[in-house]
């Protein structure tokens, strides 16, 4: 998948969130990803190195990852 | 059933509480106070002769045909425009009124043509019936006098003429084109003798005047004067069969009238719910694609899309669909299959094309065009109320007071309820209008705005918070309903966020370029003017914001109460017949059907156990991630039904090099349309006409489709499904669309309580109909939101990465006409191109100016997605900075333009949005003149060998 359009989906999504508080805006960002990205455009984000990412997007997807490979 | 004309009350329905009681030829009557005399006679089976009353115009009593005699009452009143009284004794057949009635239809027929035998409206002519029922045999006063008998024919609208000889100016077309539809193009010119219908100006034909040819004056016609010209060419239909129109989300109800398996044509069905009985010229005239030449009715394959075509048996194409799905299921797994359901097919079919792809791929890419047209307002409706759709019913704007339109422009697109809100803005509700350009709403006939917000396009949020800004910081807000009907802790730390004075009018003007001051009346108009009613379009939905929009929409309607009850709400006027049905069936890669999410496992499991199969409890990809997946090389096959993306979807270079990088394009369509250039299999698709299901409209209306001909490809379109279903071994057996609609009712809580029987019958169904709502529910949230407590969302503007600049200094705004119909694969196949032959750009006159540019001059289109070539038309109805197009025509493809910007939150694309900049041109693209060398290539069919 094209990850630069991963990364900036990601960022879009955590920007419009932003303005509820970061913590709210992290776990809602890492909901929204996790609710409606396929498969295979969570695993490309998963692998990049999550550097073009906004605070917020990056602590999202760290948070996510976790739950994936917890569950 | 054999052709009966639609009953005629003569006069409008009453709705009063109060009831009276009379007595009309020997007969008690009750009906409400203030209907006329002539609709009690007609309630209880009378039929008192009339030519200039029908029952969709107020009362005229010009004819002097439906006198009555009432006990006590002088003279002989005319019974349209006595109102009934209490004891009333009306009499309707004397000696005297016979007599007064035939004396009034012999001066009718002195000046009347006597060509009834060789007159298309020979036996469906109320002239005629009339002369029969009083008695009429002969003339007194001759035929030699003065008359208008050789008056010319204006045959120059494409669909109906005007025979001025067989007119009796009855003014019924005259009020019909007033009254119904609300757009003032007729009138009775001259007086007395010379008194004449005309169009428009002296001038004008029927053609050239302001007559947007809804067919209203048609229909209202008592004579052959006003006459479709299919039923000149075909004659008088002999049966007719109710159903729903296949054009936009309104859901006009039809009656299809057919002479054999030929329609005639299509009369609005005076018992629809949704449009009562009115039409446009889309759902009215527009139905000639369905048997143009151009429609595909043989399946067709090939290996390779520069190949031409070869047509062959369905066995054969069905068996080499399947045979590629099959095998890249084998290679590459379910995930790197998928589909895409269709807004213009019934529930029956994309329900089960998203269950072919869950259950029969294996996978959950399955999307549909609301990703590209409302997607948003499912989710921000969904986030805010609990529910995905509209609020209301079309019949509660009779109740608005203030309506807030916002982002749509309903009498192009929506024109049958645009005419609906028409009607109540002339009866005194107020109108507010947030839209860059300034369409027809704002000023027509009889409608002005109070209030239009010319907002810098992409600044929808900005505006909104800045109304919420003035509603909170006014003291505006409805407290009681927020505090019983709302989070109230949510709705303090909205209230604190828009109370911001970064918030305010007069902080973001810069931002929306709108006058602080005109803002802030309009949000004083919308919190205080009574029921507040929203309407919006695709103007609030295909932004980078378009949830974000939604949601301060719902945040607006809650703090002020306008959500729960008639006149109010929350309204998305829906593109497409059916796209809230689409949305409805499970055609989003997240969700079932009933919105309920594909990780949820007690919903999984109620299909699994239904559908004997695994469902992937993780979400697909939407329509731009297939297309970036597909260039990735992880996304393999898509079946198409009746969508063509290529066309209507964003970036088409981007759509074009995900489509190219298929191995298997299956297209199931009515026409090679533009996706077809790019697809290995072709599969002939049936039209609205030749098919039975439902489409749901944007009120949730339910709704009855019906076959009344054989399909011309052999198969409705479930049917194709089915059959592709089954070649990958599905062992799907259903007989009729009925069976599929038992199970969407079986699986989908909100449809529980809907049935075929019931959806035929004619009974009005709007979604949710089940145990707690067995009679449906036209409004929305009357007790309480769906999900509990009403949600406020902050929504923060976050501007568009979409900037002018130096090198695109302009702003492109896209939209579509009256005329046409999205893509135009329909409308473009009809005589509607008379009126929309090409897409042009609206540019303002100083923009046009600093460029060179006059109306009718060739100019370049271009942004960093591509660039296009199109006539301008140089206006001032576009702010300065922004320009307009439509999509319409393959030839312009606007959409080469437009970029891959997105809504944040379900990735509906920025079509409203781009920067762009405009120069004169002396030709077509390099993008243009490659395209129509790929479409002749594309589309080659092979010749067939003859048979032996």
């Amino acid at each position: 998948m094209d990850d630069t359009k991963l990364i900036r989906m990601a960022n879009q999504i955590a920007t419009n969130l932003a303005a509820k508080g970061e913590a709210v805006a992290v776990a809602e960002t890492a909901e929204h990803i996790g609710k409606f990205w396929d498969p295979r455009m969570k695993a490309a984000i998963f692998a990049d190195d999550l550097t073009r990412l906004t605070p917020i997007a990056r602590a999202a997807i760290e948070k996510l990852k976790a739950q994936v490979s917890a569950a | 059933m054999g052709y009966e004309r639609q009953k005629d009350f003569g006069t409008p329905e009453v709705k009063s509480a109060e009831m009276v009681t009379l007595t009309i030829d020997g007969r008690d009557v009750t009906v409400p106070a203030g209907t006329s005399v002539m609709r009690a006679a007609a309630e209880i089976g009378g039929d008192i002769p009339k030519l200039c009353a029908t029952d969709n115009v107020k009362a005229f009593g010009s004819c002097r045909l439906c006198l009555v005699e009432i006990e006590g009452a002088r003279g002989t009143p005319a019974s349209c425009t006595t109102p009934v009284a209490p004891g009333m004794k009306v009499q309707t057949q004397t000696p005297r009124l016979a007599k007064l009635r035939k004396g009034v239809m012999e001066l009718y027929i002195s000046d009347h043509p006597l060509d009834c035998l060789t007159c298309s409206a020979n036996n469906d002519c109320e002239l005629q019936d009339q002369a029969a029922n009083v008695g009429l045999r002969d003339v007194r006063y001759g035929y030699s006098g003065a008359n208008h008998l050789g008056l010319p024919t204006d045959t120059s609208n494409p669909y109906f003429d005007f025979d001025a000889s067989k007119c009796i100016v009855c003014s019924r077309c005259v009020r019909a084109c007033a009254e119904v539809q609300g757009t003032f193009a007729l009138t009775v010119d001259g007086r007395g003798f010379a008194s004449m219908i005309s169009a428009g100006q002296t001038v004008d034909d029927f053609l050239s005047s302001e007559c947007v040819s809804c067919g209203a004056c048609v229909q209202a016609c008592p004579t052959a004067t006003l006459q479709e010209k299919s039923v000149k060419e075909i004659g008088k239909p002999e049966r007719a069969v109710v159903t729903t129109c296949a054009y936009c989300g309104v859901g006009c109800s039809f009656r299809a009238e057919m002479r054999g398996e030929q329609l005639v044509r299509m009369v609005p069905w005076k018992d629809g719910k949704a449009n009562h009985g009115h039409s446009c010229v889309k759902g009215r005239f527009a139905w000639g694609y369905a048997n143009h030449a151009d429609r595909i009715t043989k399946p067709m394959i090939r290996e390779q899309i520069d190949q031409p075509w070869r047509e062959v048996s369905w066995e054969e194409a069905i068996g080499f669909a399947a045979a590629k799905i099959t095998r890249i299921k084998a290679e590459h797994g379910p995930r790197a299959l998928g589909g895409i359901t269709s807004s213009r097919c019934t529930n029956e079919e994309t329900f089960l094309v998203q269950k072919l792809i869950r259950a029969g791929f294996g996978a959950n890419n399955v999307d549909t065009c609301a990703r590209v047209c409302h997607s948003p307002t499912g989710y921000g409706l969904s986030q805010t109320f609990g529910t995905s759709a509209g609020t209301q019913d079309f019949d509660s704007v009779e109740d608005a007071d203030v309506i807030m339109v916002i982002g749509a422009n309903p009498t192009d697109g929506h024109p049958v309820f645009a005419s609906r809100m028409k009607k109540r803005l002339r009866e005194g509700a107020k109108l507010i209008v947030v839209d860059p350009r300034r369409i027809d709403l704002v000023k027509s006939p009889h409608v002005e705005a109070a209030h239009h917000l010319p907002l810098q396009p992409g600044t929808n949020v900005a505006v909104l918070t800045a109304m919420a800004h003035v509603i909170v910081t006014e003291g505006l807000v409805n407290e009681a309903f927020v505090r019983e009907r709302c989070d109230w802790d949510e709705f303090q730390d909205w209230a604190r966020f828009v109370a911001d004075e970064k918030h305010s009018p007069e902080f973001l003007e810069a931002v929306t370029r709108v006058p602080a001051a005109d803002l802030r009346a309009a949000a004083r108009l919308y919190a205080t003017g009574g029921n507040g009613a929203i309407y919006y379009g695709l103007g609030v939905t295909e932004h980078s914001q378009g949830s974000s929009t939604v949601m301060a929409i719902a945040n607006l309607a809650m703090a002020t109460g306008n959500i729960g009850r008639r006149g109010v709400g929350v309204n998305p006027l829906r593109g497409q017949n059916n796209v809230q049905g689409a949305c409805d069936m499970g055609s989003f890669p997240h969700e079932l059907s009933g919105y309920r999410h594909i990780s949820n496992a007690e919903a999984r499991k109620l299909f699994e156990d239904d559908w004997g199969v695994t469902l992937d409890p993780e979400p697909g990809l939407r329509i731009p991630n297939m297309l970036d997946a597909a260039i990735d090389g992880s996304f393999k096959a898509i079946y198409i039904q009746g969508e063509d993306i290529l066309q209507s979807d964003p970036d088409t270079h981007h759509v074009a090099a995900g489509l190219a990088a298929m191995e298997c394009v299956i297209v199931h369509d009515l026409f090679l349309n533009e996706t077809a250039n790019y697809a290995h299999v072709f599969l002939p698709g049936s039209t609205f006409l030749e098919k039975d299901g439902t489409f749901t409209n944007a009120e949730r209306r339910i709704q009855p489709v019906r076959k009344v001909m054989e399909p011309a490809n052999g198969y409705e379109d479930w049917q194709v499904t089915q059959l592709l279903a089954n070649a990958i071994g599905c062992g799907w057996n259903y007989t009729h669309a009925s069976q599929i609609l038992a199970e969407i009712a079986r699986l989908t809580p909100t449809f529980a309580g809907v049935a075929w029987e019931r959806v035929t019958s004619g009974e009005p169904l709007q979604w949710p109909v089940n145990e707690k709502a067995p009679k449906g529910s036209p409004i929305m949230h009357v007790d309480g939101f769906v999900r509990g407590k009403g949600k406020f969302v902050v929504t923060e503007y976050v501007p568009t990465d979409e900037r002018t600049g130096p090198r695109f200094p302009l702003l492109l705004t896209t939209g579509r006409i009256l005329s046409q119909y999205n893509v135009g694969a329909q409308t473009r196949r009809t005589a509607n191109s008379v009126w929309h032959q090409e897409d042009v750009l609206e540019i303002h006159p100083t923009d046009a100016e600093n460029r060179g540019l006059k109306t009718g001059d060739f100019a370049r289109l271009a942004s960093r997605a591509g660039e296009t070539t199109l006539r301008v038309l140089v206006t001032d109805r576009v702010a300065p900075g922004v320009v307009y197009t439509t999509f319409h025509h393959p030839a312009t493809q606007a959409n080469v333009v437009t970029t891959d910007n997105s809504d944040w939150a379900t990735n509906c694309p920025e079509y409203k949005v781009t920067a762009v900049q405009v120069t004169p041109s002396n030709g077509p693209s390099e993008w243009q003149e490659e395209y129509a060398d790929l479409t002749a290539m594309a589309r080659r069919i092979e010749a067939m060998e003859p048979a032996e």
